[in-house]
C-alpha cells in the first residue's frame, strides 16, 4: 500500500463531425465538472480557443482534429471516476438531442400513432403499460404490431381480424416476450383496470385466462358474489384455442399468472377448444406451480359449477347464487324457448343446458354447425326453440355491439313477447364498464308495455361494484315482471321449468 | 425491444386506439389513457394483408435499425470539385437528369429546356431549335443522376463539361456528386436555355469551377455534415433556405480563394456570385444527403425510403429492401407562391432530386427550424411546427447530429418508413421551387408538395412480395 496520493490525469476523446451548440456544451461541461473526483472537464468543439483551454488542462488532441469535431476531456483521479465522468458526458450529450417534444409553442397535434401516444404518456409521467386496440378488424393487426414494437402488451378488442394476422401477431409477441389479448377480446382486468367490457371486482387471489368474454364476466361476477376477488383476468380471444392459433396467447397468459406471486389459483375458461389444443394446454397447465381449473364448456361442467368449485377450493362455503323475483310468479306455458343474448358464451352455455332437455335448438351460433335442425336461417326466423347471439360477428358488422346498443335485441324481445308460439324468453343483461349505462331500462320497458303472458327469465351478469348498480338493475327488471338470476345456468334451468312440455 | 413482463406489476396506463368509449371507460376508473387519432391506412382496404405481411416480416426491425444506423454513421466531406466527365465518367452525348428514368417523349417542359441548353452548352447543337430536333430524334442518351451516385436540383441535368462537387464518406469510401448551383431566375435547372444561361454555365466551368477546386484542395476536406448541423441552428432547413450554409462555405474557402493567385476580378466575381445566391449550398446539402441515404440501400427486409426524386413528369421513390426499383406515379403540382405575374397555370409538376433532403430528414421535415421560410412557401409558423412534428410519425429515427432548437433540440425526423406512411396516411412534406411548364421559362415560384400516395402503396406491395408469407395463410 502506498501512502502517496494518486495524481489526477487528463483523458481526451474526440467525436469527429459531431457539431453541438457551444452554449449547450458549456452546460454539459459544468455538469461533468461537478462530479465528485473530477478536477476539470471540457466538453466543447475543438476550436483553437478550446484547444488552448485543453492544453491548460494538460490534454492534447490527435493531428487533424478541427473545429467541427467534438472533444470530451476529463481530468480526474482514478479510472473509475474518469469512466463515470465520460459516461455522464455521453448521457448529457444524448439528452441534448432527444428533445422533450416541447418547445415551439403552438398546440400539440393529437398523436397519430401508438408509439407517439406512448412517448407522450411517458413524458407526462404515466408510462404506458398496455395498448387497447378497437379499430375495425382489418386494420387492427397493424396497430397491434406498432404497440408490440413500442414495448407494450396489447389488448385487441376488434373482431373480424383475419386469423393469419392473429397468428403473425402472436408470434411476434412471443418473440418480444409480450402478451396479445384478443383479437375479439371483449374483457380483461389488469392491475385493477377493467378493459373493454369489464365488471368491477374486488382484488383477490384468482387469476383468469379467458378465451371467452362473457364466460369470463360470468365467472368474475359469480366469484365476486361469493366474496372471492380476482387479481387479473387476461383475455386471449375466442379463437386462441382453435387448431390454427393453437393456444399461443393462452400459454403465455398461463405463464404470466403462474409467475405472479399474488395469484393463488388460475381459472382457464373457454368455449369448446380444438381437442389437440385442449390437450396441449392441459399439459402446460399441469406443469405450472399454481393450481389451474380448466373450464372448457361443452363437457360436463357449467360456469356456475366451476365458480363454486373455485370458491370451495379456496376454503369458502358452497355458494348460493343470488336471484330476484317479481311480485307475481309467472305461470308456465306451452311453447318454444326463445333465447336472446348479447354474450356469446352465455348463449352457448344456455344452449348446452337447454338442449339436453329440449333437443335441437336453432341458433346463429349453432352447437352443431352445418346441421340444419340446429341452424337459424339468415333472417333469424324459426317456429321452434331458438337462441340468438346478437353479439356475433355477423350481426355486429357495421353496428355497435348489443351491450352498447341493445336496440336490435329489444326489438326482437318485443316480437317474441307478442309471438303466441313463444313459451319462455331467456335473455342476458350484462353490466360493467363499457356496457350501456342502463341496459335494464330497455328490457323493462319492453316487458311493461307488452301485456304478454310469456314468462321472461334474465341472467343479470354484473357485480356489486359495477357503475350501473347491480341491485338497481335487478330491481328494475323484477318490477317489470322478469325473474332475475346472477347465474346463467340457474336462469336457464328456471326457463326450462317454466316451459310446459307436451 | 424484448422486455421484462410488466403487465401484471406496472400501474395500468393505457394507450387507446379506436372506439372512444373504452378510453372513456378507463378514464372513469382513473386509469391514465393516451388516445390515438386513428385514420385507416392508405389503399382503401386493399393493402391490409400486404401491410401485415410486411409488419410481420421477421427481418424488418433489425433491417431498419441497420439501414438507419448506416445512414446516421455517414460523415459527408467535400474533397474535390471536378468536371462531370472526369468525376463521373460521363461521356459526351449522355446527360444525367433528375428523378426516375424518363425519355424525351415523356419529358416535361423544364427538363426538355435544360436538355436543350445542355446540348448547346456542350457544343452538340448550334441553336436551341437544332438541339430540340436532335433530342427528339434520339441523339442523346438520358439516365437518372440517382443511378450514378449523383443528384441534381430541379431538372438536374448534368453534362460532361459541367463541374460537380465531389463528396466522400471516409469510413466507407462511398462517394456522391452534385452540379454547382447557378443561382435563381432564368437558369438551366429551371428549364431556361437562353444565351445568358449558356454564358453563365461557360463562366462556371471556366472560372468558378477551377477556383473552387483549388480552394477545396487547399483547405479540404470540408465537413459538410457539420455545416448542415449548424445551418439547422441558424434558420436554414437545407432545401429552400441555405443562406447560412452558403456563407459558412464561403467563410471556409475565402482565404484559399484570395491567396490562390487568381485575378482579383475573377475572385470578386466568384465571391459576388456565390454570396449573392442563397441556394449555392443546396448543391452541397443534396450530395451530403445522397451520401447518407445511399448508405441505407440494399438491406433486405428494410422499409426505409432511400430516395425520393422527380423528373417533372413522374415522382419516384426507392426503398432499401427493394433494390433499385422505382415506384412511380404522376408528379403533383406544388401549392405555393408565384413570382411576378406567374400563376398556377404556368407551373410544371414537381421536379428535381432535391427531395433527397427530405429523404434524409431535413428540408420540409425540418421546417420548424426555418420560420423565416414559411411565408415563401405559402405556410405559417404554426404550420412549420406542426409539419416537423408530424414527420416524426412516419420516420424511423431522430438524427442526433441534426437538431431543431425550436423543438427543444430534438433530432431531425429521419428515415421515412414505407409502412408508417401507409399506416398513417401522413405523406412526407417537401419544400420545393416551381419551374415553368414551358421549356425556357425558368423559375415561376416556390411552395409545398407531397409525393403521390401511389409511390408508397406500390412500394408496400413490393415489400410484401419480398417478405415471407404469413403463417397459416
Amino acid at each position: 500500500m502506498t501512502s502517496q496520493a494518486p495524481s489526477p490525469a487528463t483523458t481526451v476523446t474526440i467525436r469527429r463531425g459531431a457539431y453541438r451548440d457551444s452554449v449547450a456544451l458549456m452546460r454539459v461541461s459544468r455538469e461533468v465538472s461537478a462530479l465528485d473526483g473530477v478536477d476539470a472537464a471540457l466538453v466543447a468543439m475543438a476550436t483553437e480557443l478550446n484547444l488552448e483551454l485543453l492544453a491548460q488542462m494538460g490534454g492534447s488532441v490527435p493531428e487533424g482534429t478541427g473545429p467541427n469535431d467534438l472533444l470530451i476531456a476529463v481530468r480526474a483521479t482514478g479510472g473509475e471516476t474518469t469512466a463515470a465522468a465520460l459516461e455522464r458526458a455521453d448521457a448529457e450529450l444524448a439528452a441534448m438531442s432527444t428533445g422533450g417534444g416541447g418547445g415551439g409553442g403552438g398546440a400539440e397535434a393529437p398523436a397519430r400513432t401508438l408509439r407517439t401516444a406512448a412517448a407522450r404518456a411517458a413524458r407526462d409521467g404515466a408510462p404506458a403499460s398496455l395498448a387497447l386496440v378497437s379499430v375495425p378488424g382489418r386494420y387492427a393487426a397493424a396497430e397491434a404490431f406498432e404497440a408490440l414494437e413500442a414495448g407494450l402488451d396489447v389488448l385487441v378488442f376488434s373482431d373480424n381480424v383475419p386469423v393469419e394476422h392473429e397468428i403473425a401477431l402472436k408470434d411476434r409477441a412471443a418473440g418480444l416476450g409480450r402478451l396479445v389479448m384478443g383479437p375479439d377480446c371483449g374483457t380483461a382486468v389488469v392491475g385493477g383496470a377493467g378493459l373493454g367490457f369489464a365488471n368491477t371486482v374486488r382484488p383477490g387471489p384468482v387469476g383468469i385466462v379467458a378465451a371467452s368474454g362473457t364466460g369470463a364476466q360470468q365467472l368474475v361476477c359469480l366469484l365476486d358474489a361469493a366474496g372471492v376477488g380476482v387479481g387479473h383476468c387476461l383475455g386471449v380471444g375466442g379463437r386462441d384455442l382453435s387448431s390454427a392459433v393453437a393456444g399461443r396467447s393462452t400459454r403465455q397468459a398461463l405463464r404470466l399468472l403462474d409467475a405472479d406471486p399474488a395469484t393463488e389459483r388460475i381459472v382457464l375458461v373457454s368455449k369448446p377448444p380444438a381437442p389437440e389444443v385442449a390437450e396441449a394446454v392441459r399439459a402446460e397447465a399441469a406443469a405450472l406451480a399454481t393450481p389451474v381449473h380448466l373450464v372448457m364448456l361443452g363437457g360436463e361442467t357449467d360456469l356456475s359449477a366451476a365458480a363454486a368449485e373455485v370458491v370451495t377450493a379456496l376454503g369458502g362455503p358452497a355458494p348460493r347464487w343470488p336471484s330476484w323475483s317479481p311480485a307475481a310468479a309467472p305461470s308456465p306455458r306451452a311453447g318454444a324457448l326463445r333465447g336472446l343474448f348479447c354474450g356469446g358464451t352465455l348463449a352457448d352455455e344456455a344452449m348446452l343446458i337447454a338442449s339436453a332437455a329440449l333437443g335441437p335448438i336453432a341458433s346463429n351460433i349453432p352447437l352443431r354447425p352445418g346441421d340444419a335442425a340446429w341452424t337459424l336461417p339468415a333472417d333469424l326466423r324459426h317456429d321452434g326453440h331458438l337462441v340468438i347471439d346478437f353479439g356475433d360477428d355477423t350481426l355486429t358488422s357495421g353496428r355497435p355491439h348489443p351491450m352498447i346498443d341493445p336496440s336490435a335485441r329489444e326489438e326482437r324481445l318485443r316480437a317474441e313477447l307478442a309471438d303466441p308460439a313463444a313459451g319462455v324468453v331467456l335473455l342476458d343483461v350484462v353490466l360493467g364498464h363499457g356496457a350501456h349505462p342502463d341496459p335494464a331500462a330497455g328490457v323493462a320497458a319492453a316487458l311493461t308495455g307488452s301485456g304478454s303472458a310469456v314468462p321472461v327469465v334474465v341472467t343479470l351478469c354484473g357485480s356489486s361494484g359495477d357503475p350501473q348498480g347491480l341491485e338497481a338493475q335487478a330491481a328494475a327488471l323484477a318490477s317489470a315482471g322478469a325473474e332475475v338470476y346472477l347465474s346463467n345456468a340457474e336462469a336457464t334451468r328456471r326457463a326450462l321449468d317454466l316451459l310446459k312440455r307436451p | 425491444m424484448s422486455g421484462e413482463p410488466t403487465l401484471l406489476t406496472a400501474d395500468p396506463s393505457v394507450v387507446s386506439v379506436g372506439a372512444g368509449l373504452f378510453a372513456d371507460a378507463l378514464a372513469a376508473q382513473a386509469v391514465p389513457v393516451a388516445p390515438v387519432d386513428f385514420a385507416p391506412p392508405l389503399g382503401d382496404g386493399a393493402l391490409d394483408d400486404a401491410l401485415v405481411r410486411v409488419l410481420a416480416d421477421p427481418r424488418r426491425t433489425a433491417a431498419n435499425a441497420t439501414a438507419v444506423e448506416r445512414v446516421l454513421a455517414v460523415r459527408p466531406q467535400l474533397v474535390d470539385v471536378r468536371p462531370a466527365g472526369e468525376a463521373l465518367g460521363l461521356e459526351p452525348g449522355t446527360f444525367y437528369h433528375a428523378g426516375p428514368p424518363v425519355d424525351w417523349e415523356r419529358a416535361s417542359g423544364p427538363l426538355r429546356g435544360a436538355l436543350i441548353g445542355a446540348m448547346v452548352f456542350e457544343g452538340m447543337a448550334a441553336t436551341p431549335e437544332e438541339a430540340e430536333r436532335a433530342l427528339a430524334s434520339g441523339a442523346a442518351r438520358l439516365d437518372p443522376c440517382h443511378h450514378h451516385s449523383a443528384v441534381g436540383p430541379m431538372a438536374g441535368v448534368i453534362s460532361p463539361s459541367m463541374w460537380v462537387f465531389e463528396l466522400v464518406d471516409e469510413a466507407t469510401g462511398r462517394r456522391a456528386w452534385c452540379s454547382l448551383n447557378e443561382g435563381l431566375g432564368k437558369v438551366l435547372r429551371y428549364g431556361a436555355y437562353g444565351p445568358e444561361v449558356i454564358e453563365r454555365l461557360r463562366w462556371m466551368s471556366a472560372v468558378l469551377g477551377p477556383m473552387l477546386r483549388d480552394a477545396v484542395r487547399a483547405v479540404g476536406p470540408l465537413d459538410i455534415g457539420a455545416v448542415v448541423a449548424q445551418m439547422l441552428q441558424m434558420g436554414d432547413e437545407g432545401h429552400n433556405r441555405n443562406r447560412s450554409g452558403t456563407l459558412m462555405l464561403l467563410r471556409d474557402l475565402l482565404p484559399a480563394i484570395i491567396t490562390s493567385g487568381a485575378p482579383s476580378d475573377d475572385v470578386a466575381e466568384a465571391v459576388r456570385f456565390v454570396s449573392g445566391n442563397d441556394h449555392f449550398f443546396l448543391n452541397l446539402v443534396m450530395p451530403a444527403a445522397k451520401l447518407m441515404m445511399d448508405a441505407g440501400r440494399d438491406v433486405p427486409g428494410s422499409s426505409l425510403v432511400v430516395a425520393m426524386a422527380r423528373n417533372g413528369t413522374d415522382f419516384g421513390i426507392q426503398v432499401s429492401g427493394t433494390g433499385d426499383t422505382w415506384f412511380t406515379a404522376p408528379a403533383e403540382l406544388p401549392q405555393g407562391l408565384f413570382l411576378g405575374s406567374y400563376g398556377p397555370e404556368d407551373a410544371n409538376p414537381d421536379i428535381g432530386d432535391s427531395a433527397i433532403t427530405e429523404t434524409c430528414g431535413i428540408g420540409g421535415f425540418a421546417m420548424a427550424t426555418a420560420p423565416a421560410i414559411v411565408r415563401f412557401v405559402g405556410g405559417d409558423v404554426e404550420f412549420a411546427l406542426a409539419t416537423s412534428r408530424s414527420m416524426y410519425e412516419i420516420t424511423l429515427a431522430e438524427n442526433p447530429a441534426f437538431q431543431l432548437p425550436v423543438l427543444d433540440f430534438r433530432g431531425a425526423p429521419t428515415g421515412i418508413d414505407v409502412t408508417r406512411v401507409v399506416r398513417t396516411g401522413i405523406l412526407p412534406q417537401i419544400n420545393t421551387g416551381m419551374a415553368g411548364r414551358v421549356a425556357g421559362t425558368g423559375q415561376v415560384g416556390a411552395g409545398l408538395v407531397n409525393p403521390p400516395e401511389a409511390c408508397f402503396t406500390q412500394a408496400l406491395a413490393a415489400l410484401a412480395q419480398a417478405a415471407p408469407e404469413l403463417p397459416g395463410a
